[in-house]
């Protein structure tokens, strides 16, 4: 496997009145091509951020911390997302080799432009490619995302779809510029679960078909189960367990992720209790020193867990979790 | 037989007039003859896509919506309403009585009152208390009841998590002692470690304070956690009802058969062994003939396309509405 995309040390915080609020804090991972990572956390957990770090799409008032490298390995070789400035350079991480889905997608269209108009614009923007090629591509991939009549559907608005199609129409947009890595924000929350199944179907067969790298950022650990090769887990900014997702669902090592597990309504035992993590996330204006779960973590093991933030053990080659509960087992 | 059900509904419809096209007015039928029982202290369930006419149900049932045809009853221990007719001082009354849960707790809750002046405010509108000692006393021991604490009831509604701003919105719903509560997918928008603590939470309300719930929502897995009883709906119909664990263990309808298999598993070794039902539900406006359910339906043949099925009582307490679920017993779709 080779690295599409390399994140280290990624830090982020944001400029406001109340001073600089933590969103991501020192998250480090690497997402080989044609592979699907799933990134799972609360809200809050700063998982849009981390996505929206290697597009650079955070606003304006955020910080990047000094340390913090994005490497995007492109045809053409190695791209320093951070150190890009100019609107021609960010084109390449927006929309060019990174492309993103988003959840709602009847905010993700301008409404008073056909869907048709919206697809071929990025296909020019993106390459010196004729409008009839553009709109050829366009309804080549409409078709390819299983749009009924998607020669209709060109002209048509976003209001005219339903959210099923909508999502897929997104899909087709953020596909047709043959991007390599493929940024998906919660593509199913907002939809049925009949669609769902749907959505996740088309996505499957896309990554085989295109080779794609895939972040997919759900708080759905079913759809993760269904999708991705390897899960990151975050909590308030930290990156806390990361693992093959057969691993990480089965097996997994953090107090948080235990219970995140253990909070889901399971259809195959309807006598157990649901059992929620205690406690609310904390806001990221009042970040708990040492390990930022401790202060719901039913397994502290003390003052350590408050003052020290736990280092990345790796549990096995592939299996690494940061918490103090698993530091005596791995020497540093 | 057991006591009478709180809710009561038979044939009961909802139609909105939409536009006016060149044939006359347009009918949209959000509900279409729906016959329900909602005993009474149950945990009753709603489930259904988004257009399945759910929420519309919930709101007839409080007469948040203009019921437009057959009949729907309440009747708790103290009174007996017909809620197509219900005004005047009896509709006020009915308000008390009950009482929605919203979906979004960040909509819900006005941003400029206290958490105190938004739980009281349904008491000083209804006139329920008569001095301002009453009304603290009552909003304080039904905020105790959602694990608020006095320091919480000071402050603002921005500085509370997801699931602490439903705590607050099922205070205000239960400060006026209702006997009936429509949660519209109230933990639908929260995470789901806190998810599991707001249901554990109205669980323990529906059994402390004896309050019948209609629990809407379209995550399965969460409605059989909670709920005593099921009923599915599609496009306005209601297309299987039956206690939970029957519905679950066996369900009858096809469309239910498919909406379990789409739930996503947890085991990443069962992947793709689902079924996967084409299509998307029809528009309510333009309603196919026959079963509803016939133009996504794998098991759709000649009949359904002309006949609607009614829905049947078999007698166990499991009640369909499917010309083939007989012979579909025990057949998961292909």
């Amino acid at each position: 496997m080779t690295a599409l995309i390399e994140v280290e040390n990624l830090t982020v915080q944001f400029r406001t009145d109340e001073g600089l609020v933590t969103a991501v804090d020192d998250v480090s991972f690497t997402l080989d091509k044609g592979q699907v990572m799933g990134l799972v956390g609360e809200s809050g957990s700063g998982k849009s951020v981390t996505a929206k770090a290697l597009m650079r799409l955070n606003a304006r008032n955020a910080v990047y911390g000094e340390k913090s490298r994005i490497t995007l390995h492109s045809e053409t070789g190695p791209i320093d997302v951070l150190k890009l400035t100019s609107a021609r350079d960010l084109k390449i991480v927006r929309g060019g080799a990174i492309s993103m889905i988003f959840q709602e997608p009847m905010a993700s269209f301008a409404p008073a432009i056909t869907i048709g108009k919206q697809m071929v614009e990025q296909l020019q923007i993106h390459s010196d490619m004729s409008k009839a090629r553009a709109k050829e591509i366009s309804v080549e991939m409409l078709d390819r995302v299983g749009i009924s009549d998607p020669a209709r559907r060109f002209d048509q608005y976003a209001f005219e779809l339903s959210g099923g199609m909508r999502q897929r129409a997104m899909i087709a947009m953020a596909l047709s510029t043959k991007p390599k890595l493929l940024i998906a924000d919660e593509p199913t929350t907002a939809l049925d679960v009949t669609i769902q199944a749907q959505v996740i179907d088309l996505m499957k067969d896309l990554v085989s078909e295109f080779h794609m790298g895939i972040v997919f950022i759900t708080h759905d650990l079913g759809v993760i189960a269904q999708t991705a090769d390897k899960v990151s887990v975050m909590y308030l900014g930290r990156l806390i367990e990361e693992g093959p997702v057969r691993e990480v669902i089965r097996n997994p090592k953090h107090p948080y992720t235990q219970g995140l597990i253990a909070a889901l309504p399971k259809l195959d035992d309807l006598d157990a209790p649901l059992t929620p993590v205690a406690g609310d996330i904390p806001s990221p204006l009042e970040r708990p020193s040492g390990c930022v779960f401790h202060t719901r973590c039913p397994q502290i093991l003390g003052d350590i867990c408050k003052t020290d933030l736990p280092r990345d053990r790796r549990v096995d080659p592939v299996h690494r979790v940061a918490c103090h509960l698993h530091d005596e087992k791995t020497p540093a | 037989m057991t006591e009478r059900p709180l809710i009561t509904a038979r044939d009961l419809s909802v139609g909105f007039k939409i536009g006016s096209g060149f044939f006359g007015k347009q009918i949209l039928k959000a509900v279409d003859h729906v016959d329900l029982d909602i005993a009474r202290g149950s945990f009753f369930g709603l489930v259904g896509e988004s257009g399945s006419g759910k929420t519309t149900l919930g709101r007839a049932l409080l007469k948040a919506v203009p019921i437009t045809g057959g009949s729907a009853r309440y009747g708790d221990e103290e009174v007996d309403y017909d809620l197509t007719t219900l005004s005047g001082a009896e509709l006020r009354d009915y308000r008390k009585r009950a009482q929605l849960i919203f979906q979004d707790p960040y909509a819900a809750l006005s941003p400029r009152m206290t958490v105190r002046d938004i739980i009281a405010e349904p008491l000083e509108v209804m006139g329920l208390t008569k001095t301002r000692e009453e009304t603290d006393a009552r909003v304080r021991e039904i905020a105790a009841k959602c694990r608020l604490n006095l320091e919480h009831l000071r402050r603002f509604p921005h500085a509370f998590s997801g699931g602490q701003r439903q705590r607050i919105s099922i205070a205000r719903a239960l400060v006026s002692g209702p006997r009936f509560i429509v949660a519209d997918e109230s933990v639908a928008a929260l995470d789901v470690s806190i998810q599991a603590d707001v249901l554990n939470l109205l669980k323990q309300i529906q059994h402390d304070l004896r309050i019948t719930f209609l629990f809407i929502s379209h995550d399965l897995s969460v409605v059989a956690h909670t709920c005593d009883h099921v009923a599915v709906m599609y496009l306005g119909r209601l297309v299987e009802s039956a206690p939970t664990r029957t519905l679950f263990a066996a369900p009858r309808h096809p469309y239910t058969k498919a909406l379990f298999s789409a739930i996503p598993s947890l085991d990443p070794d069962d992947r793709g062994s689902a079924q996967k039902l084409q299509g998307e539900i029809p528009s309510p406006t333009n309603q196919p003939t026959g079963c509803k359910f016939h133009t996504r339906c794998p098991f759709a043949v000649d009949l359904c396309r002309k006949e609607e099925p009614a829905l049947e009582h078999p007698g166990d307490g499991h009640e369909v509405a499917c010309h083939r679920w007989r012979e579909l017993l025990g057949q998961t779709a292909a």
